[in-house]
């Protein structure tokens, strides 16, 4: 197979790993909504810990951009 | 179509004053000059707003205040009474990352912690400073941290490897996360910008909305990026501090 072609598939394949990611993001923020309605007072308190969630998430995200990058450019 | 540029390009280093000592180039790049300026500005906002020393304070002072308070709370929540020494390190870090993330998104401007090699240095000062701070403060018992409580014997071979592997990614992990945030939504800006000039004046507004869009999430992204390398440096410095206790 010709290995630019062979580059092209294996960085499309690398954005799977979104898909994981998605759902994750999703995971932290619809719980955290479903805790804060069930107790508005503790929800702010909590906020904090929710954005370390999601950065430590979308983190992974960002290490499938870099894998692809690096399947492009650098092999 | 016209010259729609490259949007990698604003991530280039010029240097403007090109030193070199021996065969090492240590040039004053347009990197330098950002950092140049976001120590000014960090020392400024500090130096100015915590001089007028009013019980009340006024604006300045409010916003020097904050962020001492944000940064120290910060510190003292996750790091303890014993980490609260290294309050002046991770209250420049926090600084730091939090102004050149900013300052970044001013037009024409560069981003200093766009370039891995930067977030790699506070990555690894970092990393080595807590693994020394460790060492120095519990001796061999520092091993302890990659031995998790409560695991079966047989499971150690297995468990203790993956413990040290995930403990020396974290520089990289601490590194990357930055630097991908801050060079991804640089580089999806000046694609979008490149888009709007394309399209002219026709229909270039529906991709400046977007842009003006972005950008504001880039803001909440710069505060968010600088506010996670902190207080995972914290964590880390807990760890340390404490091990698992």
């Amino acid at each position: 197979m010709d290995p630019q072609a062979a580059k092209l598939i294996g960085a499309g394949l690398a954005t799977i790993a979104l898909s994981g990611v998605g759902i994750g993001i999703g995971n932290i923020f619809g719980s955290f909504v479903a805790a804060g309605v069930r107790n508005p007072a503790a929800a702010p308190r909590m906020f904090g810990n929710v954005l370390l969630g999601f950065a430590l998430t979308e983190a992974v995200a960002l290490y499938a951009l870099v894998i692809a990058l690096l399947i492009l450019f650098v092999f | 179509m016209a010259d729609l540029g490259n949007p990698l390009e604003q991530f280039e280093i010029r240097r403007l004053i090109p030193i070199e000592v021996g065969h090492v180039d240590v040039s004053f790049t347009n990197s330098s000059v950002f950092m140049v300026v976001i120590v000014v500005l960090v020392t400024a906002l500090l130096l100015i707003g915590a001089s007028p020393r009013a019980m009340v304070p006024g604006r300045l002072q409010s916003i020097a205040e904050l962020c001492y308070e944000f940064i120290a709370n910060m510190v003292k929540e996750n790091a303890g009474t014993a980490g609260m020494q290294y309050f002046p390190f991770i209250f420049t870090l926090f600084m730091f990352i939090l102004f050149a993330n900013l300052l970044g998104l001013i037009p024409f401007s560069f981003t200093v912690t766009s370039h891995i090699i930067v977030t790699f240095a506070m990555a690894l000062t970092v990393f080595i400073g807590v693994t020394l701070i460790g060492v120095a403060k519990h001796g061999f018992r520092f091993l302890s941290l990659f031995v998790p409580q409560g695991v079966p014997f047989l499971m150690l071979p297995l468990l203790v490897p993956i413990e040290i592997f995930s403990y020396c990614f974290r520089p990289i992990s601490l590194s990357l996360r930055l630097f991908a945030n801050m060079m991804a939504g640089h580089t999806m800006l000046k694609v979008f910008a490149a888009f709007v000039v394309a399209l002219g004046v026709l229909a270039g507004w529906a991709p400046l909305a977007f842009i003006v869009a972005l950008t504001g999430l880039e803001i909440g992204i710069a505060m968010l990026q600088a506010y996670v390398f902190t207080i995972l440096a914290c964590l880390y410095l807990n760890d340390s501090l404490h091990l698992h206790h």
